[in-house]
């Protein structure tokens, strides 16, 4: 098992604002708008940078997505902000019509998403925003999973053409991706080699992924490990090679097991190559409230999870 | 005095009146009533007074922007864009049909000249045309946004929200007008959802309101626009109330609501062509 270390842990979110920062120094073009939610998306920086491309649009989710769409139509590229929940369910059918039907070229920015928001609920824990988006035709759906891949990944979406729905989050999680890498959407990234089953993940739990791998290898299981960070479109080479190899796989991601990144391998598979498959998802509930940590324990999203998930679907890949 | 003198700009509006008919006709579904209530206003913005590039680009950088917000009246849309040359006026013969760019409610997806955003789902033209002003201004470009609502639209929350936040961005560069023809499909906006006092909410809610009376007479509506364009750059939206009558233009389908969305028969549309006789040739 190859080994991942980190000098140092932070939230997604944070990276996705330095990201913005970032990708607004590179082109005059990129502009934000936020629903009231300013210190949540970590957009100060770049609203100390460039007030004037800074969009004030106080609680109307709906006008949000609207405004977004129309300055796309002058060349802006422009960055929604608000919760999860608030960027895809609220406002799903002006997302659906004046954004990805309309081809405009809108970047939908998803703090809080999923069950480490913690405290304050399932009001606010979204955990079907990725079926949501995946089901859009020509949306690109990306989920990374720590502080340095989200900043990568906000600059790369900002050089791409089309309707982006980038998803990140609120706990303080270990930064163990390189400070200087290259995202490139659509592809995804080998963590480690190994034969004898296929871990597919993304976002917060890629690093439980790892984790779990170093687990397995004490039980003498040598466990391939992939983070997806893009789950549409998604890599189906890379899937499919892996798979090949080991005939079985784990998916895993703070979602529910409906409609998530589970269902896009499980769709894959069907039709290219039925094998063994179990998923590491909340089981088709809502959240409540609790610290991340206690949520994710309870919920089973976890590397303990994934170790159980693992051994279940060796055994059928035996009877296989 | 116009570009255009009135009767030509009459003309045209009676050419148009026959387009929306025909098509409707043609495919036996889609919106006339509306479409036909609102051939003065749209020939007036597009023959008259809007600025605009002899080349469509979706940007529309350097020139004037409309949006249909009510993608529903797609009918008069489609030929007052194909009458000002946005594309072959034989292309509105395909109007709703298989594998068409003029789909039942506007969209760029089939790459339609002339169309910058999909409408139809109601309520979300005026925070697209809010977006595309504020483009504009960060461009330092200079021209105007207009953007046309349904009554019944209306009752879309999304329009308060984008409503309160043109206000608050004093968005002059934007014109909203809405169609204030008193019905929707279901009946009258007064026996569904009252509008209540509309030009005091608009005002209440910090824009310039423009009454226009005769929205069915060329003149007024353009007198009533030159009006707003003249209210511009002064720190507000404006808001265009242009009363209008749904199916105007044709006997049998003026005064009613029925028409909001149901196709003439071949009695029907010989009888309403008497009324509208061709003026610059059918597609």
């Amino acid at each position: 098992m190859k080994k991942y270390t980190y000098s140092e842990s932070k939230d997604t979110r944070s990276g996705f604002g330095a990201g913005l920062l970032e990708a607004a120094r590179q082109n005059k073009n990129v502009v934000a708008l936020c629903a009231d939610l300013v210190g949540s998306l970590k957009m100060n920086d770049f609203i100390k940078a460039y007030p004037d491309r800074f969009f004030q649009i106080g609680i109307a989710e709906a006008n949000m997505m609207g405004i977004a769409a129309g300055l796309t139509i002058g060349g802006k590229i422009p960055f929604t902000g608000t919760f999860a929940n608030f960027s895809t369910g609220r406002v799903y059918d002006q997302i659906r019509q004046s954004i990805v039907y309309s081809d405009k070229n809108v970047k939908i920015a998803a703090s809080h998403a999923g069950l480490t928001l913690g405290e304050d609920g399932a009001t606010h824990q979204i955990l079907e925003d990725i079926g949501l988006m995946k089901m859009l035709p020509g949306m690109t759906v990306i989920n990374p999973c720590d502080y340095n891949q989200t900043k990568a990944a906000t600059i790369a979406v900002a050089k791409h053409q089309g309707p982006v729905y980038l998803r990140f989050g609120r706990p303080i999680v270990p930064v163990f991706t390189a400070e200087d890498q290259e995202f490139v959407i659509g592809k995804a990234v080998l963590l480690n080699s190994g034969v004898d089953v296929t871990i597919i993940a993304t976002g917060h739990l890629v690093w439980e992924a790892i984790r779990a791998g170093e687990e397995l290898e004490k039980l003498g299981i040598d466990a391939e490990i992939i983070n997806i960070h893009t789950i549409k479109p998604l890599d189906k080479e890379a899937v499919l090679a892996s798979i090949e190899k080991t005939g079985c796989v784990v998916t895993a991601e703070e979602h529910n097991r409906i409609g998530g990144l589970g269902d896009s391998i499980a769709q894959l598979l069907t039709k290219q190559m039925p094998v063994p498959q179990e998923y590491v998802a909340v089981d088709d509930s809502f959240g409540e409230s609790g610290t991340p940590r206690e949520l994710m324990d309870k919920y089973g999203l976890n590397a303990d999870a994934i170790v159980a998930s693992v051994l279940r679907v060796l055994k059928r890949k035996q009877l296989k | 005095m116009t570009k255009n003198s009135i009767h030509n700009l009459e003309a045209i509006v009676q050419q148009v009146r026959r387009d929306i008919l025909r098509m409707v006709h043609a495919c036996q579904s889609g919106h006339p009533g509306g479409s036909l209530g609102c051939a003065e206003l749209l020939v007036g913005l597009y023959f008259e007074l809007m600025q605009r590039n002899e080349h469509f680009d979706v940007n529309g950088e350097g020139e004037d922007l409309f949006f249909l917000s009510n993608g529903h009246i797609s009918p008069v849309f489609y030929s007052v864009l194909a009458r000002a040359g946005y594309f072959p006026i034989s292309e509105l013969a395909t109007f709703r049909k298989l594998s068409s760019r003029l789909q039942g409610h506007p969209t760029t997806h089939e790459g339609l000249p002339g169309i910058r955003v999909a409408s139809g789902s109601l309520g979300q033209g005026l925070s697209v045309a809010i977006g595309a002003a504020q483009a504009k201004r960060l461009n330092k470009d200079n021209h105007l946004v207009y953007v046309l609502m349904g009554d019944g639209e209306l009752q879309e929350g999304q329009v308060w929200e984008a409503a309160m936040y043109a206000s608050h961005n004093k968005m002059d560069n934007l014109i909203a007008i809405v169609d204030y023809n008193g019905a929707q499909i279901d009946g009258a906006t007064n026996d569904v959802l009252s509008l209540g006092d509309l030009p005091h909410k608009w005002m209440a809610f910090g824009w310039k309101v423009v009454e226009v009376r005769r929205g069915n007479d060329v003149g007024s509506v353009i007198a009533g626009l030159r009006r707003a364009q003249s209210m511009t750059a002064e720190k507000a939206p404006i808001m265009v109330l242009l009363h209008t009558e749904m199916g105007n233009g044709v006997d049998f389908m003026m005064g009613s609501h029925k028409w909001h969305g149901v196709a003439p028969n071949d009695a029907q549309l010989e009888s309403a062509l008497r009324q509208n006789a061709e003026t610059l040739g059918d597609y």
